[in-house]
């Protein structure tokens, strides 16, 4: 990034004043980063290391006790149950959402009345409060007077216990979860469409290539880079995600829902364990950053092909 | 300004009129600087006025009726010890995080409301005063919330509304099955099973996977004789079969996995279930239902059992903010808060049942219909009596246990031994 220092320049002074300028530009957002990044990714290591209690919050004091936490969080009983919900949970959703949104983005691409009204409103599951749409779903899913079930009785299905199996409550989550992220797919991938200029397909078409031969060879490829932004944010925001299963389950019926995220904030808001509930929450920030990599790599080798 | 004044008199002056008018305005100019600072003070309470006129107060009875209820008898009772109050309510999820805030920016507020099992592990940090420093104590009041107030042999925090629960049933299902209010597990189960029909449950209850769960699920496990220092008992176990039975034969819903108490009222108030298990803070919204309904003590084991309920109600603290003279006047806001009056008053307005023996009476008078519950509370136990700041940890246990053995993972005793094995021990 910096200019070599020998560069032969004849008024050193010059670059020098052009650097200070640069950094005093950097400084706001290097303090805003700092402050809002650093500052708690630090505060959240020190803390997975120490005895922290609701004692601390006062006395301030908090033992340090190597990684007796981590040890605490992977051995129990509720990791193994928690990892497998939080792999199904994130696959299953992401698939969903993305198969979903990106069917709906190409219906949206191609012009006819009214599209612009219905993306809007597309859009609603999006605006809407996380805590709303949970308990609402909550309502909807009741397996006696849930409408759902009432729809389905209709049909002649008998009821579906959506939230109280353990068969059924972690699809169930994941289901509300594809409808919640349907529409940040939709319009990502919508934008990413409109990008792509009309006379490549129109050329394509010349040469016979229309439909599903049209989409694999000029929509997929031209929209990969918009794929993979859209796909490793989604691992990233689902991973995290708390409120709906808070809202769905509590992370039950008896731990089939409990994710990494779910366990994390139990064990630090509900038991105040702080120490484990940190050291559960860094391990998953690990994981997320396994994927942060993943993307980095992949969009520098295909900037550099 | 007030800088500007005090350097300015350090000049010595040249003639000595002009000192005097100098001086003049210069007392007027910090007079005027000092003046709003006293008010601010005054207003504040702080330490240099010497005298308390204002306290700072923290409940979470931010929902009305509770928020009107709680504003007036605080405010009656700052009148009666000489100051005004600023208080400020938050949701009942966000109370402790906003404790754990202020007790690290030591910003406590000089009267304190905590809901009673948080109280220990508030007290453990060592951020709020024995009561008995300021001449309050636990007489008269009863065992149970005595319990749940006190932390390593101190008394912490009293309050004056208790609750508990009670099994609250619909008079007019009871009617048309022709069944009676039941007293032991043998007629819980067969009147639930009579009042199981047309879309309508005999019975509800909360088995969700939080503390709300363990909440519901203590009535029968202490009533059974279980007890929270072993929860992989028989005595245990059977209070956890006696719940898989009443749904696995059908009297109630699977969903009790997944419903709160206010689900429970919503299934109760729409005529969806026939008995629920739920608490006092729901007699207002029985009462506008317009369900005709009755409300008695849970169940027993067998005839002649006492009903052992966990006691619920918020505890009021004084923390140690530092300043003698504000603890000393939160501390006399308390008592006149906890006076028979005020007492009376605020359990009546609010359905919630006196924490002294000696205002049921008068009570009684005013509400008799919650005699059950006046009994339940005289009886019953705080759920932090026994392991004081270990309770979270055996209240996950114990709702675990439900879920695994209510889902049929395994039997109640199974359920229970495993979920000690993972989360007590």
């Amino acid at each position: 990034m910096m200019t070599a220092p020998h560069s032969g320049s004849e008024r050193p002074w010059r670059r020098r004043r052009e650097e200070a300028f640069r950094w005093a530009f950097l400084t706001p957002a290097l303090v805003f980063l700092l402050a809002y990044f650093g500052y708690p990714i630090v505060k959240n290591l020190m803390m997975s290391v120490q005895e922290y209690t609701t004692r601390t919050f006062y006395t301030g004091e908090a033992p340090f006790v190597g990684l007796a936490n981590y040890a605490t969080v992977v051995k129990s009983s509720v990791f193994s149950t928690a990892m497998a919900n939080t792999v199904l949970f994130t696959v299953g959703s992401i698939a969903g959402q993305f198969t979903i949104g990106m069917a709906l983005a190409v219906f949206f691409n191609k012009n006819f009345p009214l599209s612009g009204v219905m993306r809007s409103l597309m859009l609603l599951p999006w605006l809407l409060p996380m805590i709303v749409s949970s308990a609402v779903w909550k309502w909807m899913l009741d397996k006696d007077s849930g409408v759902i079930n009432q729809i389905l009785g209709i049909v002649g299905i008998e009821n579906i216990p959506w939230l109280t199996s353990t068969d059924v409550a972690l699809a169930a989550v994941i289901m509300v979860n594809i409808w919640l992220g349907v529409p940040f797919n939709m319009t990502i991938l919508y934008s990413g469409l409109q990008d792509i200029p009309d006379d490549l397909y129109e050329a394509a078409a010349l040469d016979g290539a229309t439909g599903w031969r049209a989409f694999r060879h000029i929509t997929w490829p031209l929209l990969r880079p918009v794929v993979s932004v859209v796909l490793i944010l989604g691992v990233v925001y689902t991973l995290k995600v708390l409120d709906i299963i808070l809202g769905l389950t509590e992370g039950g019926p008896s731990g089939s829902t409990q994710t990494l995220a779910t366990q994390s904030y139990r064990l630090s808001f509900a038991n105040f364990e702080f120490g484990q509930g940190a050291a559960l929450g860094n391990i998953l920030v690990l994981i997320s950053l396994v994927f942060a990599i993943v993307y980095l790599r992949m969009t520098r080798s295909s900037a550099e092909e | 300004m007030f800088i500007n004044a005090r350097t300015s008199a350090g000049t010595r002056p040249a003639r000595r009129p002009a000192i005097n008018r100098r001086r003049a305005l210069q007392g007027a100019a910090l007079a005027a600087a000092v003046l709003p600072l006293a008010a601010c003070a005054g207003r504040g309470g702080g330490k240099a006025a010497g005298e308390v006129t204002s306290l700072k107060v923290l409940d979470y009875y931010a929902d009305e009726p509770d928020n009107q209820i709680f504003q007036q008898a605080l405010e009656a009772a700052a009148e009666q010890v000489g100051v005004t109050i600023e208080r400020e309510s938050v949701s009942g999820t966000g109370l402790i995080q906003k404790v754990l805030q202020m007790s690290s920016s030591r910003t406590l507020p000089d009267l304190l409301m905590l809901d009673n099992p948080d109280l220990q592990q508030i007290a453990a940090t060592g951020a709020l005063a024995p009561l008995n420093d300021f001449g309050i104590t636990a007489d008269g009041f009863i065992e149970g919330f005595i319990g749940a107030g006190t932390y390593d042999g101190e008394l912490y925090g009293m309050g004056p509304c208790a609750n508990t629960l009670g099994l609250y049933y619909n008079q007019d299902l009871l009617d048309a099955a022709g069944v009676a209010v039941p007293t032991t597990w043998d007629e819980l189960k067969a009147t639930a099973k009579a009042l199981t029909k047309d879309g309508v449950y005999g019975f509800a209850f909360c088995a969700k996977a939080s503390y709300e769960g363990s909440w519901q699920f203590l009535p029968f496990f202490w009533s059974a004789g279980a007890d929270e220092t072993d929860i992989a008992t028989a005595e245990a176990a059977a209070a956890l079969q006696l719940l898989v039975d009443l749904v696995g034969e059908g009297s109630a819903s699977q969903s009790v996995l997944n419903w709160g108490q206010g689900d429970l009222g919503e299934q109760f108030t729409s005529g969806k279930a026939a008995m629920i298990v739920n608490g006092p803070w729901m007699t207002n919204t029985f009462n506008d239902s317009g369900i005709n309904w009755g409300v008695a003590e849970i169940p027993v084991p067998k005839a002649g059992d006492t009903a052992v309920s966990p006691l619920g109600g918020e505890l009021w603290t004084v923390p140690l903010t530092g300043d003698q003279a504000r603890q000393k006047k939160a501390a006399e806001l308390l008592a006149v808060l906890l006076g028979e009056d005020s007492l009376l008053e605020l359990n009546t307005s609010r359905y919630t049942i006196p924490t002294r023996q000696a205002a049921d009476a008068d009570y009684l008078a005013a509400l008799p219909d919650m005699e059950p519950l006046v009994t339940a509370v005289n009886n019953g136990r705080s759920r932090t009596a026994q392991l004081g700041e270990a309770w979270p940890k055996t209240a996950e246990a114990l709702y675990n246990a439900m879920q695994s053995a209510l889902t049929g993972k395994a039997t109640p005793l199974e359920a229970l031994k495993t979920a000690k094995a993972d989360f007590v021990s």
